[in-house]
C-alpha cells in the first residue's frame, strides 16, 4: 500500500495526489505538495511546537540560535537515546501515530529502514533539492535517491588509520602503510614487539563495511520499494575477509569487541599499535586514551593497489522529517538550519566536533587549519576534509540494517572470534539475510 | 470446624444472605480501597497480556503489511533452533544453578539460626548487600571482575605466571553468568528460608536437644522439613527467575558479543526479536510460550512437593 502511493506520487503531480494524501493519511498535510516562499514566511511566522530527538549533546546551543532568528517557532529537544534504544522508540512512536517528534536524527544506514514503511517525509517538494550542492557528494548520495531528500546530513565518518607514531617507529615502521600488502608487512613487525598493528572487531558491522566500501563493494542495494539486492559473499567481499582472515590467522591482528572498557584498556596499555577507523575518532580517542597524547598520528587507509585513493565510511548522521508531522514547513526549516546554516554548522563542527558533511565547513580554515596536540600537532581535520573527498560515491543499504547488522555479529563475529573459516561466514550471513529479506516480503534480486 | 458443618448441616439451597445497608456500604469500601490495585492491573497487565496474545496471531511483514496466520508464529517457535536452544540453556542453568544458590542460602540461614555465628545480624546484612545492588550494576560489576586483559582475576593469575581462563568465551559464559546470578540471589533466598525458621517454637527445638539432637540432627529432622513451603517458594521463584534472565545475558554481550547469541535467554531472545528483527508478533508468540513454559514446570514442582506433603 505504502510504496504504491510513493510510486503514484512519482507519476503524478498536484491536485489529484493532494486529495489522495488527504485521504490515505489523517496526518494532516498533503506530503508532496511543492511549497512557495510565502508559504514558509508565513510558516516561520506562526507559533508552532515542534520535537526533536537527537542525541547530539549540547545540541540546544544550534537549536538556540535558530529560535532567535524564528521566535515563533518553539523547538523541545530531547534525547531519548542513542543507535537502537533511539530507533526502537521513534518506530514505536511512529507507528502509534501519537507522540513522535517532528524532526529526528538517523545514521545513514538506517534511513532506508524508515523509507520502506514511509516514515520519512520527502523534502525534496519543500526545496532540499536545491542544497546539494553544498553537500559532499557520497554524503548527498547517502540521503537522497533521484528528486527525494529523506534528510539533510549533518555529520560524516570518512576512514583513515590512526596510528601510534612511537609504537610503530619502535617495529621500524618509518611512515605509515600505503597499501594493504604494506599493512601486513608491518603487521608483522609490530606484533614482533608485542603490540597488535589494530584490533580486527569480532562485534563491529561498521568498520567491515567501511572496508567494503573503500575496496569498491558493494554488498546492499534498495530500490525504495520492494526489491533489495544482497551480495555480502560477493567476489569482492571476499577478497577483504581473505586478507583479514590471513592476518587473524597469524596473530597478526586481534579480534577484541570493541566500545567496551576492555578495549579502551587496550587502547591505552599499547596492546593495539592503531584503529583503522573514521573521523570522529581522533575526538574520542582524546577523550578516551588522554595518557597517550602526542603520540598519535593519523594517515590515510591503506589502498588495494598502489597510487589509489580512495577511502569508506563509518558512521556520521542527518536530520530527518518524520511523515507523521503537522508542521512539515517548520520541521523542515529547523532540519536545514540546524545542517546548513554556517554558524550551526561551524558551531556543530568546532563546539561538538562532529565531523562536517557541508563543504563549507570542510574548506573553512578555522576548522581545517587547527593543529592537533594530541596527533604532535598534525593537523587531523584537514587530512580527513581531504579523505572524504575520496570516499566512494556509490554506496547503498539494506531496508533492515539492524538486522543485517546484529546477524553480522552472530554470524560473522562468531566466526572472527573463533578464528574461523571467514568466507564460509559470509556465505552463511548472505543465507540468513536472503531468508530474512524473503520472509518479509521482499523481492531478492541476484548479485 | 468447617468439615463438621458440611456434614451436618443437609445440602440445602443457598440461601443469598441478607444484606443491610451497612454491609454494603462496607463492602463498596473494600471495593473502593481494592480499585487502585485492580485499575493497574488491568491497565499494565491484563490488556496488554491480551493485547500482546493478540498481536502473537498476526504476522507483519516490512512489505505486505499485517495478516493474520492462527497459531503459525507458535508452530515455528516449536520448531525454531534458537529458541528451543534458549530454553534447554535455560534447563541446564536450572538444573545446576539452582540447587547451588538454594543450597548455599539454606546452609547460610541455619547457620545463622544456630546462633553460633557472633555478630550474625551483621553477617545477615552482609549476605543481603548484593540483592541490594542492581541487577545492571552487578553485571557490569561482574563484567570487569572477569575482564580478560585487566580483569583483577586475569591479574593473579598473570601474577603466578599463569594464563588466565577465558570465562567469556562460548563454552565458560554460561558458567559465569551462572555465578553473577547465585551471587546476586543468595542472600533474598536466605532472607526467606531464615525468617521461616525463626518462627520455628522454640520449645519443639529445645525438646529435641534434651533428647540429645545436635545441631546437624535438629536442622535435617526438625528445621529442615518446617520450613519447607518456605523452600518450595525460593524454588518456584527461582525457576521463574531463572527463565526471564535478561539483564545479565543484555550487559554481558557487551563485553563477549560472540559468546552470548541473541537467543542466549527466551527473554532475551524475544527481546531481540522485538527490536532488532522488528517482529513483534513473532516475539509475541516466543514471549508466551515461554510463560507457558514457567507455568508448566512451576506447577509439576508444586504438584509433586504436594503430592510428596500428603505422602507425609
Amino acid at each position: 500500500m505504502n510504496p504504491t502511493r510513493r510510486a503514484a506520487a512519482a507519476m503524478f503531480a498536484g491536485t489529484f495526489l493532494t486529495g489522495l494524501a488527504l485521504s490515505a493519511c489523517s496526518s494532516g498535510t498533503g506530503d508532496t505538495e511543492p511549497v512557495s516562499s510565502d508559504d514558509v514566511r508565513k510558516a516561520l511566522d506562526t507559533d508552532t511546537q515542534l520535537t526533536f530527538w537527537t542525541w547530539v549533546p549540547d545540541i540546544q546551543k544550534e537549536v538556540d540560535l535558530f529560535q532567535r532568528k524564528y521566535p515563533k517557532i518553539k523547538v523541545k529537544v530531547e534525547n531519548v537515546g542513542q543507535g537502537l534504544a533511539h530507533y526502537q522508540k521513534v518506530r514505536t512512536a511512529v507507528k502509534s501515530k501519537d507522540g513522535a517528534p517532528d524532526v529526528v536524527q538517523i545514521e545513514y544506514q538506517y534511513l532506508s529502514s524508515f523509507e520502506v514503511n514511509d516514515s520519512l517525509l520527502d523534502l525534496g517538494p519543500l526545496g532540499a533539492g536545491d542544497l546539494s550542492a553544498d553537500y559532499v557528494d557520497w554524503v548527498w548520495k547517502q540521503v537522497s535517491t533521484g528528486e527525494s531528500v529523506w534528510a539533510i546530513p549533518q555529520d560524516t565518518g570518512p576512514m583513515g588509520n590512526l596510528y601510534r607514531y612511537d609504537l610503530l617507529q619502535k617495529a621500524g615502521v618509518e611512515t605509515p602503510p600505503v597499501t594493504w600488502a604494506d599493512y601486513a608487512v608491518a603487521a608483522e613487525k609490530v606484533r614482533s614487539t608485542g603490540s597488535y598493528i589494530s584490533n580486527f572487531a569480532n562485534n563491529d558491522f561498521g568498520p567491515f563495511i567501511g572496508l567494503l566500501w573503500q575496496a569498491g563493494v558493494k554488498p546492499f542495494a534498495y530500490d525504495g520499494d520492494k526489491g533489495v539486492s544482497i551480495s555480502v559473499n560477493s567476489t569482492g567481499a571476499k577478497k577483504v575477509i581473505a586478507y583479514w582472515q590471513d592476518l587473524i590467522q597469524r596473530d597478526l591482528v586481534s579480534v577484541d569487541a570493541d566500545f567496551n572498557d576492555a578495549y579502551y584498556q587496550a587502547l591505552n596499555s599499547g596492546k593495539y599499535a592503531g584503529w583503522l577507523t573514521a573521523a570522529w575518532a581522533p575526538v574520542f580517542l582524546q577523550g578516551t586514551v588522554e595518557s597517550t597524547t602526542g603520540l598519535w598520528r593519523a594517515a590515510p587507509l591503506p589502498q588495494w593497489s598502489a597510487g589509489q585513493n580512495v577511502s569508506g565510511n563509518w558512521g556520521g548522521s542527518s536530520n530527518a522529517v518524520l511523515s507523521t508531522t503537522q508542521n512539515r514547513i517548520a520541521a523542515y526549516e529547523l532540519a536545514k538550519w540546524i545542517n546548513h546554516d554556517p554558524a550551526s554548522t561551524t558551531k556543530l563542527a568546532l563546539e561538538q566536533s562532529l565531523f562536517p558533511a557541508a563543504e563549507g565547513v570542510l574548506k573553512d580554515p578555522t576548522f581545517t587549519d587547527q593543529p592537533v596536540d594530541f596527533f604532535g600537532g598534525q593537523k587531523v581535520n584537514e587530512l580527513f576534509a581531504e579523505i572524504s573527498g575520496t570516499v566512494d560515491t556509490e554506496f547503498a543499504w539494506l531496508p533492515f540494517t539492524d538486522y543485517a547488522a546484529s546477524q553480522y555479529t552472530e554470524v560473522v563475529g562468531k566466526a572472527i572470534g573463533a578464528k574461523g573459516d571467514l568466507s564460509a561466514a559470509l556465505d552463511d550471513w548472505q543465507g540468513v539475510l536472503e531468508k530474512y529479506a524473503k520472509d518479509q516480503g521482499f523481492t531478492v534480486t541476484g548479485r | 470446624m468447617t468439615s463438621d458443618t458440611a456434614l451436618t448441616v443437609p445440602p440445602a439451597r443457598p440461601r443469598p444472605p441478607a444484606r443491610s445497608a451497612g454491609d454494603r456500604r462496607r463492602a463498596r469500601a473494600a471495593y473502593l480501597f481494592l480499585a487502585p490495585f485492580f485499575v493497574v492491573f488491568l491497565a499494565m497487565l491484563v490488556i496488554p497480556l491480551g493485547y500482546s496474545g493478540y498481536l502473537s496471531l498476526f504476522r507483519t511483514r516490512l512489505i505486505g503489511g499485517t495478516s493474520f496466520v492462527g497459531a503459525q508464529n507458535y508452530l515455528t517457535a516449536l520448531s525454531d533452533p534458537e529458541f528451543l536452544a534458549g530454553v534447554g540453556r535455560m534447563g541446564l542453568f536450572l538444573l545446576v544453578q539452582v540447587p547451588v544458590m538454594l543450597g548455599g542460602a539454606l546452609f547460610l540461614a541455619l547457620a545463622l539460626d544456630s546462633g553460633r555465628a557472633r555478630g550474625a545480624g551483621v553477617l545477615r546484612l552482609l549476605y543481603f548487600v548484593p540483592y541490594a545492588v542492581p541487577g545492571v550494576v552487578a553485571t557490569m560489576m561482574w563484567g570487569y571482575l572477569y575482564g580478560r586483559d585487566f580483569g583483577p582475576l586475569a591479574q593473579v593469575f598473570r601474577a603466578f605466571g599463569a594464563s588466565a581462563p577465558d570465562v567469556l568465551a562460548p563454552g565458560t559464559v554460561l558458567g559465569s553468568m551462572m555465578n553473577i546470578v547465585t551471587w546476586e540471589f543468595v542472600g533474598y533466598n536466605m532472607i526467606i528460608m531464615y525468617s521461616a525458621l525463626r518462627t520455628i517454637p522454640a520449645e519443639l527445638l529445645e525438646a529435641a536437644s534434651i533428647d540429645g539432637a545436635g545441631l546437624v540432627r535438629q536442622a535435617w529432622s526438625i528445621k529442615i522439613p518446617a520450613i519447607g513451603p518456605a523452600i518450595v517458594l525460593t524454588v518456584i521463584f527461582s525457576i521463574i527467575g531463572t527463565f526471564q534472565l535478561f539483564n545479565e545475558p543484555a550487559l554481558l554481550k557487551g563485553i563477549a558479543p560472540t559468546a552470548i547469541s541473541n537467543g542466549f535467554t527466551p527473554n532475551f531472545y524475544a527481546y531481540n526479536l522485538a527490536f532488532v528483527n522488528q517482529d513483534v508478533n513473532y516475539a509475541a508468540a516466543v514471549a508466551f510460550l515461554l510463560g507457558l513454559v514457567i507455568a508448566v514446570i512451576s506447577y509439576l514442582v508444586q504438584l509433586r512437593v504436594n503430592r510428596g506433603g500428603t505422602a507425609n
